[in-house]
């Protein structure tokens, strides 16, 4: 195989163009070194989210999971609750983890329940899920701002190993764990299998319900894990934090060159999406331009890159 | 030909329970007034509603709605009262790229989820740039049609009859409406038939486009001021309120007058809910609690209906 014809060559073309466009515009020598810090460490929110989003979306048409915002909140939330009434030491950060990780569970297995219990198509099922969970968060949260421990405060802003941020090294640790799960695991061959054609799947013996079950159980995973490092990379919950996360979870996947229909997902490419949108967008602010235009020349590179993208896919 | 589809009858009846509930908590409300504000703000929500029907029944959905809806409300309060003429040819200009839209998406085989979630982000845009802050003035025409007080039924009655009406005999008895249909049932088939699925799909996005342009105007009628957040939830209500119309997700299913009446159940259980005191932090999570029991609910009426 040529290297450019990998799904995810052009997304990291487009990345490095969109760093190379941005450190240009930066005064000084210095500007590239910090940028590609800050692209790392908010590129790695993405990067957890998308790859449980791309999880969900390979499983075929229909399959998307509009809870993550709300599953990041709540997780952060109740997370950063149950460590503030704690005393901050390796216990303290152990239970957060792994009360975030539960809430993450719960989600999922909630969300499958209700498209598996009541067959309605995913997208509706975790977005009427998202309000009650988003509810849960308001109610426990009651406008009050935890700080997270000091020690996990440190290590998600911190720079610990050869000048990169933790997050990333977490990201690219959770990421191969994804890249041997998607290209070595019967796991992941039935998950694409669902994908391709569902029917044929399931003549052929592969547990779709069980199947499915998990890919839901490990998306919400995910952005519970990533809402409890955002709040604690944050300096605290915040109700509305998750909410940029479900276009760029979605996002991150099709330009990342998995395919929207499913059936075909790369990892590499969630990295290449997850810079490139965090690139594009901090380019566009050091252009100095307004609030609008740059909403709007998201909206619009998005849509570009998406329909070249689904081009190319289209003529082999 | 029956009189009610079954189709409708859960529609009818999750309606008609909301307003015995209302009614019960809030006897006041059994008026000429009390009516007109319950469903005050349910034309533009109904008209959103069919706008994003529409998007459903050629198989797609559009999660730019909210946006779509307060980028035409940023128009017709900032640009319509001063300069109508601009200001037309602006709400104009927002069809046809509804339009292109839909033909782009048609043309390059694109996901529709994706593609309308970048637009959310180019309506927003246009959106602040048009009014950076909210403000603005209604035209006075049109606060004039949406305040109306005609004898016996309020306003916000008649302009729903009026737009479950409309879209009734356009998507269920036009010869237009048959082709549009058709796409969402199959899309190869209309075009072994010789049509344009390109231009169909494109026609359809057109058509929604207008219905969400008159969202936006109506919204502005009754608020009288824009914001470019104005109706962002928007984009949930109108898939809801067309899921809880009894619309279908694939095959081109959908009801007109289902879904105008979805979104007379959502505004009405908003207005259910502050009724019940409930405390505030729990408002959405009970408006996503009914959906999910309506959902229910009709997964229970199928079965029935296949047993028997």
């Amino acid at each position: 195989m040529t290297l450019h014809r990998a799904p995810w060559f052009w997304a990291w073309v487009a990345a490095f163009a969109a760093f190379l466009a941005t450190w240009s515009m930066s005064a000084g020598g210095g500007g590239g070194a910090a940028l590609a810090v800050a692209a790392l460490t908010f590129g790695s929110f993405s990067v957890l989210t998308g790859l449980g989003q791309m999880l969900v979306i390979t499983m075929g048409p229909g399959n998307t999971d509009l809870s993550i915002p709300a599953t990041m909140t709540l997780a952060g939330t109740l997370s950063l609750k149950l460590m503030g009434g704690m005393d901050g030491g390796a216990v303290t950060v152990l239970a957060g983890l792994l009360s975030a990780l539960l809430i993450g569970m719960g989600v999922g297995i909630a969300n499958f329940a209700l498209i598996r219990l009541l067959r309605i198509p995913p997208i509706i099922a975790t977005l009427s899920a998202s309000f009650l969970y988003q509810s849960l968060a308001i109610w426990s949260n009651r406008g009050l701002r935890i700080k997270p421990p000091p020690a996990l405060a440190e290590f998600t802003t911190g720079r610990d190993l050869l000048g990169v941020p933790n997050l990333a090294w977490v990201a690219l640790a959770i990421s191969m764990g994804f890249w041997v799960l998607l290209n070595l695991s019967g796991f992941g061959r039935r998950v694409s299998a669902i994908g391709q054609n569902a029917r044929a799947a399931r003549l052929a013996g592969v547990p779709v319900a069980r199947v499915s079950a998990a890919t839901y159980v490990i998306c919400a995973m995910m952005a519970a894990l990533t809402g409890f490092l955002l709040a604690c990379f944050s300096g605290g919950a915040a109700l509305n934090m998750g909410a940029e996360f479900l276009l760029m979870s979605i996002a991150v996947t099709v330009i990342g060159g998995s395919s929207i229909a499913g059936g075909n997902s790369n990892v590499p490419g969630i990295w290449a999406g997850a810079l490139f949108m965090y690139l594009i967008v901090s380019m566009l602010n050091s252009y100095g331009l307004g609030a609008g235009v740059r909403l709007l020349s998201t909206g619009v590179i998005i849509i570009a890159i998406v329909a070249v993208a689904s081009g190319r896919k289209a003529k082999p | 030909m029956r009189l009610i589809n079954p189709r409708l009858a859960l529609p009818i009846l999750s309606l008609a329970i909301l307003i015995v509930a209302v009614f019960w908590l809030q006897p006041r409300a059994m008026s000429y007034v009390g009516i007109n504000l319950l469903f005050n703000l349910a034309v533009p929500i109904a008209l959103a509603t069919v706008a994003q029907m529409i998007i459903i029944m050629v198989n797609d959905i559009d999660l730019s709605m909210g946006a779509f809806v307060s980028l035409v409300a940023c128009i017709t309060a900032a640009i319509l009262p001063g300069n109508p003429a601009l200001g037309a040819l602006m709400l104009l200009g927002c069809v046809l790229a509804y339009a292109a839209l839909g033909a782009l998406i048609e043309a390059r085989q694109l996901p529709a989820i994706v593609v309308t979630l970048g637009m959310s982000f180019v309506w927003g845009g246009a959106g602040v740039l048009i009014l950076p802050s909210p403000g603005g003035t209604s035209p006075v025409w049109l606060t004039a049609i949406m305040k109306a007080k005609p004898p016996l039924v309020p306003m916000a009655i008649i302009a729903s009859l009026l737009i479950a009406g409309v879209a009734h005999l356009l998507i269920m008895r036009s010869a237009f409406g048959v082709r549009l249909r058709a796409l969402g049932g199959n899309a190869r088939a209309v075009s072994r038939a010789g049509r344009s699925t390109v231009r169909l799909r494109a026609m359809a996005y057109a058509v929604a486009g207008c219905f969400a342009v008159l969202a936006g105007m109506a919204l502005v009628g009754l608020t009288t001021s824009g914001d470019a957040n104005i109706a962002l939830r928007y984009t949930l209500l109108s898939i809801a309120g067309v899921i809880l119309g009894g619309g279908e997700f694939t095959g081109g299913r959908v009801s007109p007058i289902g879904a105008v009446i979805g979104a007379l159940t959502l505004t009405l259980a908003g207005s259910f809910l502050s009724f019940l005191r409930l405390s505030p932090d729990w408002q959405i999570g009970a408006q996503g609690a009914i959906l999910i029991l309506v959902l229910a609910a009709r997964l229970l009426v199928r079965q029935a209906e296949k047993r028997t």
